[in-house]
């Protein structure tokens, strides 16, 4: 131990002495009075000084991980709400090989190809007020409050030929804002799936947003009415499937009916004009 | 191991349970006991932050200035649940998401400052990270047995496996909604308290003071 110390004070001899300097300081302040004013504000910033260093690089340290998981979780959602998530499936792979994102303006329903798609944070830019739009209360059914300008888009093909469009969507239910994907098949019309991945709902009632079985109740369901009306909803007490606007129905959750009333308003409002149907309408006439 | 470290590492089992007894850290044990795998993960959690900061707090307990010794305590404690939060974060995402606020609200759990207060500031690290395991597993015994009764009861599951058919499944199982909401863990908790108490009459509490009958009372002969 000793020779160690010589050793780094033969190469260091500045910093040795400052070291040196320091342990005396420290013994004399570790030998006083544990209620001295001296003390308690020496003990106070060192020990602010070690946690600060110790918790700065936890967070620093981990930081690229983090980022890691948060990106790979939000490529699960979207395959997942594709049908393309299966049991062993390479996320990163899949989502490469089958997955285009894209970035859309809401009000034109247009492309936007000045902006990195993989930089772009669609949850910051709707906080951002140099990026969102406030959204006036009379128009404001999902009462989110505040949506970005530009929204990101996900294009699944098959080839050359679209095969199912995810769009994100959120909304506010009973407890939470919850976030999510809406998956239509390509004639922008046919519901494919839904996928409510950021919820803080009662579990087991409202929570159930993402059981399954519930889930699978929306697949070829309609969102848009003969006069091209936003008519998908979730009602009450079941969906009798001989009537001819079940089409346009899904049956509510049981026990949780602001969330159930929370999804409706969400579709309502991304699905109408102030959402995504300016966009719908170009792709479907774009064929 | 020890006679003495056997005690402080079982006591808080039954006999010196922090809930039942203490009753500490209940505001956690209603809020993530909804279902199994979120309390254990918690359990786990909120034992190795209390026998970590025990350890740390012990550690240097004979240098804390006793005016600024429950912001030292709090410091030491964030410290340790900011590293462990990231630490989940990093390599637990699913599990992370799930707990979402609860491993930032172990700061406030009344259980990791009442140990550090009574009794890593007396002992010396090894014994404070021994209490703290203690306690943090009869945190846990309490969690479980719990989340057993909600989850079951409540969605007919356990850690995700069907235990009881439900109805909308085809079953016969009718679920509890209540059990899903968080007053149900009061009754529960209340409960075992009970049952605790029967075990063991030593626990009961000697009332502070006595309740009047009205036959005896001042009130209600004007």
């Amino acid at each position: 131990m000793l020779n160690a110390e010589k050793k780094t004070c033969k190469y260091n001899e500045q910093l040795c002495k400052y070291y040196e300097q320091f342990r005396v300081y420290a013994d004399r302040i570790l030998a006083l009075s544990n209620d001295s004013l001296e003390k308690t504000v020496n003990v106070a910033l060192a020990l602010c000084l070690v946690c600060a260093v110790l918790v700065s690089i936890a967070t620093v340290a981990l930081r690229p991980l983090q980022g890691y998981n948060k990106a790979l979780d939000m490529k699960k959602n979207i395959l997942d709400v594709a049908g393309l998530l299966e049991e062993g499936t390479d996320i990163d792979q899949a989502f490469a090989e089958r997955i285009e994102s894209k970035i859309v303006d809401l009000r034109t329903g247009d492309y936007v190809d000045n902006i990195n798609v993989d930089e772009y944070d669609q949850r910051k830019a709707a906080k951002d007020p140099a990026q969102n739009e406030l959204i006036p209360v009379e128009k404001d059914i999902a009462s989110i409050r505040q949506k970005a300008k530009y929204t990101k888009v996900f294009l699944v093909k098959n080839g050359d030929q679209l095969q199912s469009i995810i769009l994100p969507i959120n909304g506010y239910g009973l407890w939470s804002t919850m976030y999510g994907f809406l998956a239509l098949e390509a004639d922008a019309q046919t519901v494919q799936s839904i996928n409510l991945y950021d919820q803080g709902e009662t579990p087991g009632l409202g929570g159930e947003v993402v059981n399954p079985n519930w889930r699978a109740l929306w697949k070829g369901k309609k969102v848009y009415s003969d006069k091209g009306e936003v008519a998908l909803t979730l009602v009450k007490g079941g969906v009798d499937s001989s009537r001819p606007d079940s089409v346009y129905k899904v049956d509510g959750l049981a026990g949780a009916t602001l969330t159930s009333r929370g999804v409706s308003n969400l579709i309502q409002y991304w699905m109408g004009t102030e959402g995504f149907a300016t966009y719908l309408n170009k792709i479907r006439k774009n064929g | 191991m020890d006679k003495e470290t056997k005690k402080v590492l079982f006591e808080p089992l039954v006999d010196n349970n922090p809930i039942t007894l203490q009753v500490l850290g209940v505001c956690s044990a209603l809020a993530v006991t909804s279902q199994m795998s979120t309390s254990l993960i918690m359990a786990l959690a909120l034992t190795s932050v209390t026998a970590c900061s025990s350890a740390a707090i012990s550690a240097v307990r004979e240098h804390i200035p006793s005016s600024i010794r429950i912001i030292v305590q709090m410091i030491i404690i964030a410290s340790l649940v900011i590293v462990v939060d990231q630490l989940l974060k990093a390599f637990a995402f699913d599990v992370s998401k799930k707990l979402s606020v609860f491993v930032g609200l172990i700061i406030t759990n009344c259980i990791v400052m009442g140990r550090a207060e009574a009794y890593a500031m007396k002992n010396p690290p090894l014994q404070s990270f021994v209490d703290g395991i203690g306690n943090g597993l009869g945190y846990s015994l309490i969690l479980v047995i719990v989340a057993l009764f909600r989850e079951t009861l409540g969605s007919g599951k356990l850690l995700g496996f069907d235990v009881l058919p439900l109805v909308k499944d085809g079953g016969w199982y009718v679920p509890n909604g209540m059990m899903l909401l968080p007053p149900s863990a009061f009754f529960i908790i209340g409960l075992i308290i009970w049952g605790f108490r029967t075990w063991k009459p030593k626990q009961v509490e000697h009332n502070e003071f006595k309740i009047m009958s009205i036959a005896h009372g001042e009130g209600g002969h004007h």
